[in-house]
């Protein structure tokens, strides 16, 4: 990557903050009206953890990922956690090239779904997140480069953000609401989606 | 002794559920609040988790109540966090209501249950009948 790994947990931090009212609102329609304050709160402990110069990619996302486990307080703390985590253990490789970006962003999402026992369809996080390693990983794996595989990745988390406005919850809080989940869209498919959104644009500029 | 520990959203509940098995199981039995956030606000966390069910464990074992959701997802988070840090401790989560489940098995822990029996016991008051209808 071309800039500080700071930089890119700074930029997420930003984007959550930016949207942790609209992020609450989306959860007080079908969860408990926390998910903005959890991830504000998460993300708000971290950025105080790490500092512009730090160069170990591995370390600088075990600390994010440890202190959101132990800050964000909701579903979304042991998920992203989860995510950072696994996405740390396999940057543990001297150089962060593409396919290792690739390969962090497989572990993440195998972590997920692991944690979460959640599959694509039942209105959560990975319903942005598949979506959008698979983009991803086709534009690597087709020899592309960073900023189209981002870009892709982006568009298609966001169709899956879309998506999960047609289905019922299956999975966490909004399960509870059955088919009057039906119309909203998924909090946390939608902090995931804004997240990967703002490393795209610091990737950019 | 089997350790007991409570994992809620709400430090009052996992509070309030310590304080009614003591009533029964004694004030020796080791039974563990875990409920809420560091600085109280409503939440679980894994880190808070793992550290209760590291005081909790004599090494015969923790038995882990938890409400919903993130409770779960937390308390299997701390699981982890345990073993990456090469604690082995002997933990099961128990299906069960948490006030129901909470008694029964801080009681069988008192009488000298094992976490198998703890776990059963906890697990059994899914079945409980509290009113008899006709
Ligand atoms: N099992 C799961 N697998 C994947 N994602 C999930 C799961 N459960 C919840 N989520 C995601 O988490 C988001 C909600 O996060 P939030 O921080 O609001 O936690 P919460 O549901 O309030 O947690 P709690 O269980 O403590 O009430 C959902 O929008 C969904 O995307
Ligand atoms: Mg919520």
């Amino acid at each position: 990557m071309n800039k500080s790994i700071y930089s890119y947990i700074k930029a997420m931090a930003d984007t959550i903050n930016e949207n942790k009212d609209f992020l609450t609102q989306l959860d007080a329609e079908i969860g408990d009206a926390d998910h903005g304050t959890n991830m504000a709160r998460g993300f708000n402990t971290v950025i105080t953890k790490i500092n512009e110069n730090d160069t170990d990619v591995s370390d600088v996302l075990k600390r994010v990922g440890m202190g959101l486990v132990s800050s964000v307080g909701g579903a979304s703390g042991p998920l992203y956690g989860t995510m950072f985590l696994k996405a740390s253990n396999v940057a543990k490789e001297a150089d962060i090239t593409q396919e290792v970006i690739m390969n962090m962003f497989k572990a993440a999402l195998d972590g997920v779904k692991e944690r979460g026992k959640a599959t694509r369809g039942e209105k959560t996080m990975i319903d942005a997140m598949e979506p959008a390693y698979e983009a991803f990983a086709e534009v690597i794996n087709s020899g592309g480069n960073l900023m189209q595989a981002l870009e892709n990745a982006v568009k298609a988390a966001e169709e899956g953000v879309e998506y999960t406005k047609t289905i019922i919850a299956t999975k966490g809080r909004a399960s509870y609401l059955g088919e009057r989940s039906i119309g909203h869209q998924d909090p946390g498919a939608t902090s995931f989606t804004l997240i990967l959104k703002s490393v795209l644009e610091n990737y950019k500029n | 002794m089997v350790g007991i520990v409570i994992v809620s959203h709400s430090n009052k509940i996992s509070d309030g559920i310590v304080d009614m098995c003591r009533e029964m199981a004694g004030k020796d039995q080791i039974i563990i609040s875990a409920g809420g956030m560091e600085d109280g606000s409503i939440g679980t966390d894994a880190v808070r988790i793992a550290n209760a069910i590291e005081n909790a464990d004599t090494g015969d074992g923790v038995l882990v109540l938890a409400d919903l959701g993130s409770a779960i997802l937390s308390t299997e988070m701390a699981m982890d966090i345990l073993n990456d840090n090469s604690i082995n401790i002997e933990i099961k989560i128990a299906d069960a209501p948490i006030v129901e489940g909470a008694i029964a098995s801080s009681i069988e822990a008192y009488l000298g249950g094992n976490l198998e029996s703890c776990l059963k016991k906890a697990e059994e008051a899914k079945n409980f009948i509290k009113l008899n209808k006709k």
